[in-house]
């Protein structure tokens, strides 16, 4: 169990911590499943997106829900008017008023951490900005732990590793279970140094390289993300690097046999459609493990005897 | 501890009575230093400054005498931001009374602002900077919202 009142950034997580999330996570998969539950009943969460989400969203208000508690949502217009007028501080005092939990997604930096401040209610941060998004690496932790292995891990990160806070802090918290981390990233979008040397200094395995192909027959996850057509001001040289991390199950013919291919999605066309029935395949099934991880996060901050 | 030996080739500045002397300032920092100290601007205190002289632990260092203002122990540890190897010294009755280094606290509350244009700190928000100070000298500050360092050019987020 853990002791957190919010859940605000990765780094506030201990390997310990993480664990009993994953374990939570795993206890409560047949809920997720849609197994009836009244755990939570009674209770009600808050979901203050200031911007557009749709998995992050639906996954938290379907996991409070099949838990048998309620969802309050800030539609889209009454996000726009508050962020406009109201002060977020003001908008979490009197929402924290009306529910048990707030979930913030932000555009500013930092908003979630100003948010828990202001809060009488426990804080989960959906997404601050360039910041955290902490949800889905317990999510992705989660995957990985069930659909592979945490313990001797080795894995790839692809794509844009560079802007992409989502692998930073998968990076990060892999660092603390020791996993073989290979970062496979166009050179301009390469992860930024220090956090590289933040991993290393944890005795973390990091390697670098630009060619997926070199890598792709020697790791047990292949985790992609998209690289972003604004981060090139050339539509050709976009094409070219584009083209160089997409995956095509004929790519992956050398690969080991239980490679799992991982995606926070929404994908564009770094992984092909092909793919989808291949047996390495797992972005849709780490999608609806957004659900059981929200759900532990949930009983852990707010249910009975939390 | 009375006599002026620290100015080289005879005085820049006349001795003072009573007063401090903010002496070590990195060279060129000391405008920066009165900023800190609130003084800029049309101010009535009465403030001399030495810029860019040469000094035996500084290869150039700045020296700020202000009179009849002894500063306190929050202002003095705020100069360290940029001054880091500063000694305040006290002069009472034209003699140095008290010899100061400068230290900062472990937070900074309302000082600096932090450097990313996309924090929630920069808003409307009803809240102060808050930057939790990792390394002293240099100086290494991090802001708690949003986490961006803020090594370089700190005089220029200074609120
Ligand atoms: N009455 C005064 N009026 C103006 N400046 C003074 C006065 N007394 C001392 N100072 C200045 O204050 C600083 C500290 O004086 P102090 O006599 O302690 O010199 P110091 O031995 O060189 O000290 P340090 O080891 O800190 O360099 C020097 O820059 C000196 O010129
Ligand atoms: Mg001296
Ligand atoms: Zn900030």
């Amino acid at each position: 169990m853990f002791k957190k009142r919010h859940v605000l950034t990765m780094r506030e997580f201990s390997r310990e911590e993480i664990d009993s999330v994953l374990d939570m996570a795993a206890s409560l998969e047949p809920y997720a499943r849609g197994r009836k539950s009244d755990m939570m009943a009674g209770k009600i969460l808050a979901l203050l997106f200031f911007e557009p989400s749709t998995r992050t969203r639906m996954s938290f208000e379907t996991a409070m829900k099949r838990l048998g508690g309620g969802v309050i949502n800030l539609g889209p217009a009454e996000g726009s008017s508050i962020s406009k007028g109201e002060s977020l501080a003001d908008t979490v005092r009197v929402i924290g008023g009306y529910a048990d939990a707030l979930v913030i997604r932000h555009p500013k930096e930092g908003s979630a951490r100003l948010a828990s401040q202001f809060s009488p209610v426990p804080v989960l941060n959906a997404g601050d900005g360039a910041g955290h998004h902490p949800t889905q690496t317990l999510l992705d932790l989660y995957t990985i732990k069930k659909e592979s292995h945490l313990e001797n891990l080795s894995i790839a990160l692809v794509g844009d590793l560079k802007y992409g806070r989502t692998v930073h802090s998968l990076a990060y918290a892999l660092s603390l279970f020791g996993a073989d981390i290979t970062l496979v990233s166009p050179a301009s979008l390469r992860m930024p140094d220090p956090i590289k040397a933040d991993l290393s200094s944890k005795g973390t395995r990091v390697r670098e390289t630009c060619d997926l192909g070199e890598v792709i027959n020697n790791v047990d996850v292949l985790y992609m993300t998209r690289i972003q057509r604004e981060r090139f001001p050339d539509p050709v040289e976009y094409n070219k690097v584009a083209s160089c991390y997409r995956i095509t199950p004929e790519f992956m013919t050398g690969a080991r046999e239980g490679l799992i291919v991982m995606h926070p999605l929404p994908r564009v066309d770094e992984i092909a459609p092909s793919v989808d029935g291949t047996p390495h395949a797992r972005y849709f099934q780490q999608s609806f493990y957004g659900v059981p991880v929200r759900m532990a996060l949930l009983k852990m901050l707010i249910g009975r005897g939390a | 501890m009375s006599e002026i030996k620290d100015v080289p080739k005879g005085l820049r500045v006349k001795p003072i009575n009573n007063g401090t002397v903010i002496d070590h300032i990195a060279g060129g920092q000391a405008l920066n230093v009165l900023k800190i100290l609130g003084i800029y601007g049309i101010t009535d205190a009465t403030v001399s400054v030495v810029m860019n002289v040469e000094s035996r632990k500084l290869c150039k260092k700045d020296i700020v005498k202000i009179e009849d203002r002894e500063l306190l122990e929050e202002e003095v540890n705020r100069i360290a931001l940029i001054a880091p190897a500063a000694s305040i010294n006290i002069i009472r009755d034209g003699k140095v009374i008290e010899k100061r280094t400068v230290d900062l606290p472990d937070e900074i509350v309302g000082v600096v602002r932090c450097q990313n244009p996309n924090c929630i700190s920069n808003t409307l928000e009803p809240i102060k900077s808050r930057m939790l100070v990792k390394t002293k000298n240099p100086v290494l500050l991090r802001c708690i919202y949003c986490e961006q360092p803020l090594t370089d050019r700190i005089a220029e987020y200074l609120i």
